[in-house]
């Protein structure tokens, strides 16, 4: 496959759709299977970020990136987590379909029996929260009038509670076995998120029919 | 080094050299179709701004001056053109014609092509109302869009109060009215459908003839779709907009028009005709605009208006995408 010509400029050729690699990949391509697209090449042991398939152009990356390609409009369209989606909220995609799958829950936590959460909250004012998502955890505490201090980490999460950097984290939830290994559990369900299919503002106008038809397509995949 | 506010930058000479002449390539349409280029103060009274739209007014840069007047610095030009004719050009001969080259100021998150103080190119056709008022704004941006060399670029046309009444046709006030028309502004159709959904006498039927609407974008057969939806706001909304594409095709610029009745412009001060400027080669929108018959009103002055805005800067971006996909795809 060609790498020359994959500039920014675009309008022309199969539509680019990002897909998230990590926890979401699977699902992804099985939904892309589901429609039509051959997707046994991403599924291989290529270390290629892009790949060609009958009419789509799928290229890999993580899903935290997939706003920011989207947006610019250097992939058309794209799946993502609400999650995700939330945490950018000021990237400008159009969020089209929710795909149901991929569905965990952004919750509070603290640890099993410690009163550190309420005790911090009631004698010191505020809560010293941990997570990988700033801006939806700083939403939700202000807009349930609680003032927290957010600390912003990237790895493992759960660690922040247990050896004293934070009272308790806010993170996204699956089977909640990471919490139960921890000795953490959930103290406030914040939203559920699931996977999103979003499109880039000018490919939704330009390349219209294109984009209602793959909408369509992942739509009746869905009712299925 | 001595930094620069976020959102700011310098222009150095090869880049400025492109930009004056995209300027005067521009400037030279406008004048040709006799609009007039006038220049406002980059500071305007606060009050002032406001009363042109009290939301987007929210001006992001504001400060007092010695006499403790609240300042601040405009967000667009269509509002210091309405002060501008509302105080200088009472009882002057229609249409009026003005056009502009001129910095505005908004806390964006600056990329390129967005920067928080930006250049806008536009017009403003004061005292001509809808539809053909409107056909002509079109025709100038055309040729200017020509003038750049952006031959590929698409305008979208949509209109302005299809939603508001159709909000109000549903029954759907106040707060979950506002926040509707934002999840519609922003596309978010996921959240749109469960809002609308949760909304005490709105059935799923409405809900989807909802959704459906902010979809329909294409040729002129889209009115005919959006018709088969029903409603009376639908009714008039597509009766505005197929007048205003008539009046397009008499002047023989409808060709790289798409009706998009999902459009919907974030100020608001707009009325009816809307519209908005994409080019292939760029993710973002090169600038919009559309009929504004209410906002000199707020100036004492009652004139059907209309106008349109590029931004400089993502026009120019979108001339080096082009040419590089001239150079490779094509």
């Amino acid at each position: 496959m060609s790498v020359a010509g994959m500039g920014q400029a675009r309008g022309e050729g199969p539509l680019r759709l990002a897909v998230p690699r990590g926890a979401l990949l699977g699902e992804t391509l099985d939904a892309l299977d589901a429609i039509g697209i051959d997707t046994s090449e991403v599924r291989g042991e290529s270390r290629s970020l892009i790949f060609e398939t009958e009419g789509l152009t799928l290229v890999t990356m993580r899903p935290s990136d997939v706003p920011t390609y989207v947006e610019a409009g250097a992939a058309d369209v794209g799946i993502t987590g609400k999650d995700v989606l939330l945490e950018q909220h000021d990237r400008v995609v159009y969020e089209l379909l929710d795909l149901r799958f991929g569905r965990c829950r952004m919750v509070l936590a603290g640890r099993k029996g410690d009163q550190r959460l309420g005790e911090s909250q009631r004698r010191l004012g505020m809560m010293r929260i941990a997570t990988k998502y700033p801006r939806t955890a700083e939403r939700h505490f202000e807009q349930t009038g609680r003032q927290v201090e957010v600390i912003d980490v990237k790895g493992s999460v759960e660690l922040a509670p247990l050896i004293g950097l934070a009272d308790g984290i806010v993170d996204l939830v699956a089977t909640g076995r990471t919490l139960e290994e921890n000795d953490l559990e959930v103290r406030e369900e914040i939203l559920e998120c699931t996977a999103r299919f979003v499109a880039n503002r000018v490919a939704h106008k330009l390349r219209a029919r294109e984009v209602d038809g793959l909408t369509g397509k992942l739509r009746e995949g869905l009712a299925r | 080094m001595h930094p620069i506010p976020p959102g700011t930058r310098d222009v150095l000479p090869d880049e400025m050299r492109e930009l004056r002449r995209l300027h005067l390539a521009m400037i030279e349409v406008f004048e040709s179709r006799g609009y007039g280029e006038v220049s406002t103060p980059a500071i305007e009274y606060d009050a002032v701004l406001a009363r042109g739209d009290g939301r987007t007014a929210d001006s992001a840069y504001r400060f007092f001056d010695e006499r403790g007047d609240l300042l601040a610095l405009r967000s667009d030009m269509t509002i210091p053109i309405a002060r501008l004719v509302a105080s200088r050009y009472a009882g002057a001969e229609q249409p009026l014609r003005l056009c502009y080259l001129a910095n505005a100021f908004r806390a964006v998150r600056p990329q390129r092509g967005q920067m928080r103080e930006f250049a806008q190119a536009g017009v403003e056709l004061i005292g001509a109302p809808a539809p053909d008022g409107t056909a002509e704004i079109v025709e100038v941006l055309e040729a200017t869009l020509d003038a750049a060399g952006l031959d590929r670029a698409v305008i979208g046309l949509g209109d302005a109060d299809l939603y508001r009444q159709l909000l109000n046709e549903l029954g759907i006030e106040g707060e979950a009215r506002d926040s509707i028309l934002d999840r519609l502004a922003a596309h978010d159709l996921v959240g749109l459908e469960v809002e609308l959904s949760a909304l005490d006498g709105i059935g799923d039927e409405q809900v989807a003839t909802c959704i459906a609407l902010s979809q329909l974008r294409g040729g002129k057969e889209v009115l005919d779709e959006a018709r088969s939806l029903g409603g009376a706001a639908v009714e008039r909304a597509t009766a505005r907009l197929g007048e205003t594409f008539e009046a397009l095709e008499a002047r023989g610029v409808a060709d790289r028009v798409q009706i998009d009745l999902g459009l919907l412009r974030d100020l608001g001060y707009y009325s009816g005709a809307i519209l908005e400027v994409y080019d292939p080669a760029l993710g973002h929108v090169l600038g919009g605009g559309g009929r504004y018959d209410e906002l000199l009103e707020r100036f004492g002055v009652n004139l059907p208006a209309a106008g349109f805005a590029l931004y400089l800067e993502r026009v120019h971006v979108a001339q080096m995408e082009e040419e590089s996909v001239g150079g490779g795809a094509r």
